[in-house]
């Protein structure tokens, strides 16, 4: 049921999701960010159980923090970054797989492009432009699909992932009244706008 | 001497030393010269052709230099044998990497990664250390072109140029003579003021480029080499540099390519007689 996508502009990546934390007839929780940092400048929109959303998204981060750590600073590009992931999900595929979903969007700081990633849990990977997991695909891709273009701007990321949002809202069954939008490019990581804090407890 | 604590690696002697890792960097002492130069524009390795026997086979590859993956390379002195196994490693190590993340390991992390597996030797297993230094040549986005050495005790550290193997120090004190300084000055005066302005350059603008390189790498070569004339069939020149599509080239120069050099270096010292 999650909603989890993103769009790539020059410069940067969008990437959004809604905020339910919801299993069978109960909501948990409205304020749930389901976009983690996995570095200084990369972000992982993911889509599925909690328990595997947590554990997949910390077990990569760390990772990645270890190699910072154990490489005198250096940082895997979001290439890298998004291979490594691949590679773990392939490899746990068949002992025990993680049913996550996954949107990585990063900024490589050494060639200074943006990079987007799709990948789901039988542990495909494609590099595109935009992109959706779960059943905001079947709304979000045409919106994209004849929107983008190359050399957008920030703001035009945006207003895309907005009308996506809006869409969403009007036309999916399912109602996530609020979505956590954040934003990958040279300055890092950063939240735009949320529904509902995350921080509230 | 401290006798007894000779034959275990893993002990320590009295003086704080590991006896067997310093046996094992001695055993390289007797190896062919091998020396490394780090250009601007790349990294060369120029190795001595020890021929132990007219009745050998010729060769069809190299014994000293090896590709460990598309962006690395290295020279190796010391026990072939023992080299193989961790040339082995390292072309593991550098696979596994790129099957791991689809990039090139950044050549430090390979250096060390041999280093560290060197080091078990030194510490667990009772086993003997391997008998071979290595010099190592590698490109990647993060720091350029680099060299670095390796010893059996599993030290490793990054060069400018080096040497190992026989009459290693007679080669590194030429080169901390000869590497970076201006040449061909005949007016003494001169080149005292231009070797004043290099040493407040900074160290970029004195380092060389692989042309000349190679004409060092080879004089150091000559230093170290017991015979009085050079010739391509003594000594092997390896050069890494970048092609125009930004791919490392590793390059073993021909017989022709190396008497070229030679000769080049002949004409710089012919016209100032005897030096």
């Amino acid at each position: 049921m999650d909603t989890v996508f993103g769009v790539e502009f020059d410069g940067g990546v969008i990437l959004a999701s809604d905020q339910t934390n919801a299993r069978s007839i109960l909501t948990y929780q409205t304020n749930l960010d389901k976009i983690t940092e996995l570095s200084s400048h990369s972000a992982m929109g993911i889509s599925g159980p909690n328990a595997d959303l947590v554990n997949f998204s910390e077990y990569i981060s760390k990772n990645l923090a270890l190699y910072e750590l154990s490489n005198d600073g250096l940082k895997l590009s979001p290439h890298a970054q998004a291979n490594f992931c691949r590679g773990e999900l392939a490899t746990a595929l068949r002992k025990g797989p993680y049913q996550v979903n996954i949107m990585l969007g990063g900024y490589d700081t050494v060639k200074g492009e943006a990079s987007l990633y799709w990948m789901d849990y039988l542990a495909a990977l494609a590099k595109v432009n935009y992109g959706a997991q779960g059943y905001a695909s079947s709304f979000c891709l045409s919106i994209m699909d004849r929107d983008w273009k190359e050399g957008l701007t920030c703001d035009e990321a945006v207003g895309i992932v907005e009308k996506c949002i809006k869409e969403l809202q009007v036309r999916f069954l399912i109602a996530q009244p609020n979505f956590i939008i954040k934003v990958v490019d040279k300055d890092g990581v950063r939240t735009l706008k949320f529904g509902a804090d995350p921080a509230d407890n | 001497m401290a006798r007894r604590y000779d034959s275990s690696t893993t002990t320590f002697s009295p003086e704080g030393r590991l006896h067997q890792v310093e046996y094992a960097i001695e055993a390289i002492n007797n190896a062919g010269t091998c020396v490394g130069i780090l250009a601007k524009d790349g990294v060369v390795m120029a190795s001595e052709k020890k021929v132990t026997s007219s009745l050998l086979a010729p060769a069809k590859s190299s014994e000293k230099t090896y590709k460990l993956c598309q962006h690395a390379a290295c020279n190796v002195a010391g026990l072939t044998a023992d080299a193989n196994i961790l040339i082995d490693q390292a072309r593991l190590r550098a696979g596994r990497y790129a099957y791991q993340y689809c990039e090139a390991i950044p050549v430090e992390q390979l250096v060390e990664h041999v280093c560290n597996y060197k080091q078990a030797y030194t510490q667990y297993g009772g086993l003997r250390p391997f008998g071979v230094a290595f010099l190592f040549a590698g490109y990647d986005t993060h720091y350029g072109f680099q060299l670095y050495q390796s010893d059996p005790s599993g030290n490793y550290s990054g060069w400018k140029a080096t040497v190992i193997g026989a009459n290693n120090q007679a080669g590194k004190s030429f080169l901390k003579n000869e590497y970076g300084a201006k040449k061909e000055d005949e007016d003494e005066k001169m080149k005292g003021e231009e070797e004043e302005k290099s040493a407040e350059e900074a160290p970029e603008a004195s380092m060389p480029d692989v042309q000349e390189a190679l004409r060092l790498a080879v004089k150091v070569l000559n230093k170290t080499m017991d015979a009085t004339a050079s010739s391509p069939d003594k000594m092997e020149l390896f050069c890494m540099t970048l092609d125009d599509d930004g791919e490392c080239s590793h390059k073993i120069l021909s017989a022709d390519e190396a008497q070229k050099v030679i000769d080049e270096i002949e004409a710089e010292t012919a016209p100032s007689g005897d030096s």
